[in-house]
């Protein structure tokens, strides 16, 4: 023992607080010049006329009354809750199976690897390509409908169609990724449970609703507050594939909003509408939250 | 990747670029007095304006001219960010759509001293730059009409003549000869043609007449050539009107007729037309359809397509007892924050001089605004044997044809906004033309704001 081996005298840490500081410091830079900064400012926006060359000018509540009786804004949020309600439904089912798929009959990483593919590529080249495929008279998606015997279908130009299909575009595109999340929630329940009940004499059917679906609460919680939110910002697909059209048919709020602000130079309405959507989304994902009781595990 | 639009992505963006403009001033390219920067989206041009570039810096020693290129999509974009940022070009290309805009927005330098002759161009092609102040914001670069583009093989195939193709003429009520002509040129998948008993309209093997899509507001490449040679006129006066004319009913029942070509099954219906994937032109080059409606800017791209044997015809004659075809033209505008703006002026005048003008005629690419630099562009079209009859009569042949230009107005974005969807509805879901009363009253209504 030497002397050299004594314990500091316990000191209060003072110079902490400000490496701390330090640490976060560009991180916070980040958040309040690129997140809080510019919220703020739409917010502020959205009271304004403003077409971005010219200054501001206060027009009070203008644009939020405009919006209310705009009913290009109400089909359009129409047009993407129809959106959101097939991209989240076909996604969420189609990535649950092929996750529970992927744990419970295979461990091929090759196999993960493939279903992730999709999710590579950028969405306006998915856009693109899908856009080639599905043409009426030229895509090869309809000569070999046409080639079997049945009708083409106009599925991009068609106003039933449209919506439906770019959904499902981006279901291709995205299924993957949530699959990966759901089978990496999956992995962290015991597999001794699986053991208990095959013991027990279970079937794959009943350990899925009895084990699989409450112990993967959380994470499936998580992943559709995620997706969700992402899936109301569609806006590439559409963008690359229908512009909005036709008729409006596919005229999702981000594009409406993009349109007003960059084709039509309203940054104040656009603004508008940017709130109403940030207050939409923070409700909806409240009301997932409690209801998912995502918080919470029963896992314990 | 998703491109990740955050609730306030768009603002985030607007944000990032007020911050630049601050401290963007005076870093472009042109500021040393000595480089014009210009800005074309035509790649096919290029050649013929930097060989104009040449000319130019001949005459104009220790001035050098930068030309950049971008697609039509990106140009604009690109241009309007450079308004905001400051880094815009000394000099671009303008088109009259974006006209209105650019000057609700304060962005052109008027061009007054450099002493525009409209004599010197084609007619009527200087006046469409003049704004509502009275200030001239463009010189005249070049025109383009719209005639009908044909394959051959099929007219032929149809026993129709390029002289019948010539002198046709329609109307609302029967279509005359044109939807006789387009008629014959369908063909079911049976082999029969549009106009023979039998003929099966939901089983169209090749159109009489390709989709060019609803044609939203302007509609120049699909109905304006109806529209107008049944005397209807876009607004109330020729340049900056203050109310559209969508509600009339000459218009509807020219839409209706239009329209109506396609629940025949002669006119391709509005799902066969895709932006990217499905133009006109692509439509004729897969043989899906036998004719279409398209403007000079696409003659080399009809020409050019490997087997296909291309004829052309002016616009079908119409109630008025003329012809009538869009001419719209191209100018070259000066930015109000020009770097260099002396310079800037300089070139825009060399651009709208014969000189240079018989340069690009030279290329037979487009047609000049000087009738020199038109005649320079006949003559090498017709060296590569295109023979652009079809779109240089309407604009020499004042007896028989008329032209009209684009409507230029305020607020020309939210016309677009407004009509594009507009005309879809009557085009792709059927939705009756009186619909377009209302959409009219909205239009004029922003308009008398």
């Amino acid at each position: 023992m030497t002397v050299a081996s004594t314990s500091p005298p316990l000191r209060r840490p003072r110079g902490d607080g400000a490496l701390a500081a330090l640490f976060v410091a560009p991180a916070m830079l980040g958040f309040l010049v690129f997140l809080l900064w510019p919220t703020l400012r739409g917010v502020y926006l959205s009271f304004t006329r403003f077409n971005l060359l010219t200054p501001a000018e206060w027009v009070g509540l203008d644009n939020y009354v405009r919006m209310v009786n705009d009913p290009i804004f109400w089909d359009s949020l129409t047009v993407t809750v129809e959106y959101v309600a097939i991209n989240i439904g076909v996604q969420t089912v189609s990535a649950l199976a092929i996750a529970v798929l992927l744990q419970r009959l295979t461990q091929s990483a090759v196999l993960r690897g493939i279903v992730l593919t999709p999710y590579l590529m950028s969405n306006v080249v998915a856009g693109i390509v899908w856009l080639w495929i599905l043409d009426t008279q030229l895509g090869i998606g309809n000569e070999i409908i046409a080639g079997l015997g049945f009708d083409r279908i106009p599925f991009l130009a068609d106003e039933t169609w449209a919506i439906p299909t770019i959904a499902l575009i981006n279901v291709w595109r995205h299924v993957g990724y949530t699959a990966l999340l759901l089978f990496a929630g999956l992995q962290a329940i015991p597999n001794d449970m699986y053991e208990a009940a095959k013991v027990d004499g279970a079937s794959e059917w009943r350990m899925f609703w009895r084990i699989t679906m409450p112990l993967l609460r959380p994470i499936l919680a998580v992943v559709l507050i995620m997706t969700v939110i992402g899936s109301f910002q569609v806006f590439d697909t559409v963008a690359v594939t229908t512009a909005g059209g036709p008729a409006n048919a596919t005229n999702v709020l981000q594009y409406y909003i993009y349109g007003s602000a960059f084709g039509r130079f309203q940054f104040g309405y656009a603004s508008a509408m940017s709130v109403a959507l940030l207050v939409v989304l923070s409700a909806i994902t409240f009301l997932q939250y409690r209801l998912t009781r995502a918080g919470h595990t029963d896992l314990g | 990747m998703r491109i990740h639009m955050r609730t306030v992505g768009a603002l985030t963006g607007a944000l990032a670029l007020s911050l630049v403009t601050g401290c963007a001033q005076g870093g472009t390219a042109g500021s040393d007095g000595k480089t014009v920067t210009y800005w074309l989206w035509d790649a096919s041009q290029q050649p013929a304006y930097q060989a104009c570039a040449k000319g130019f810096e001949k005459e104009n020693p220790g001035l050098k001219v930068k030309i950049t290129q971008l697609g039509w999509g990106d140009y604009w974009t690109k241009l309007t960010a450079s308004f905001i940022a400051g880094t815009e070009p000394d000099v671009f290309t303008d088109h009259i759509q974006k006209f209105g805009q650019f000057a609700d927005l304060n962005v052109l330098e008027p061009l007054d001293d450099l002493d525009i002759d409209d004599s010197a161009y084609q007619t009527g092609l200087a006046a469409n730059w003049k704004g509502q102040d009275g200030h001239q914001y463009g010189t005249p670069k070049d025109w383009d009409t719209v005639a009908l583009f044909y394959n051959r093989k099929l007219t032929d195939a149809a026993g129709l003549t390029g002289d019948q193709l010539n002198s046709l003429s329609w109307n609302p009520k029967d279509g005359g000869t044109f939807e006789k002509a387009i008629a014959h040129l369908t063909v079911d998948k049976n082999g029969k043609r549009g106009d023979e008993q039998g003929f099966d309209k939901d089983n169209v093997k090749v159109y009489g007449l390709a989709t060019g899509g609803a044609g939203d507001g302007d509609g120049q490449t699909t109905w304006s050539p109806f529209a107008a040679s049944a005397g209807w006129n876009y607004t109330d006066k020729a340049r900056w009107g203050t109310k559209y004319q969508y509600d009339s009913e000459t218009f509807q029942s020219v839409i209706d007729w239009y329209f109506g070509l396609a629940k025949k099954g002669y006119l391709a219906p509005f799902t066969d037309y895709t932006d990217g994937a499905n133009p006109a032109n692509a439509q004729l080059a897969s043989g899906k359809a036998a004719a279409s409606f398209d403007g000079a800017w696409m003659i080399s791209t009809y020409y050019g397509t490997k087997g296909l044997d291309v004829g052309t015809a002016p616009t079908p004659t119409g109630p008025t007892g003329k012809r009538a075809t869009m001419m719209n033209g191209l100018a070259d505008s000066v930015t109000k924050n020009a770097p260099n703006k002396e310079g800037a002026k300089k070139w825009v005048r060399y651009l709208a001089s014969d000189e240079c003008q018989k340069t690009v005629g030279g290329y037979g690419i487009v047609f000049p605004a000087t009738p020199d630099g038109t005649k320079a562009a006949v003559a090498a079209y017709k060296k590569k044997g295109i023979d652009v009859s079809a779109f240089t009569e309407p604009v020499t042949d004042k007896k028989n044809s008329a032209t009209f230009s684009f409507p230029v107005t305020d607020y020309a974005a939210d016309v677009y906004a407004l009509m594009r969807p507009a005309m879809q509805d009557v085009f792709a879901n059927d939705a009756p033309v009186s619909g377009l009363d209302s959409t009219n009253d909205q239009i004029n209504l922003i308009l008398g704001q």
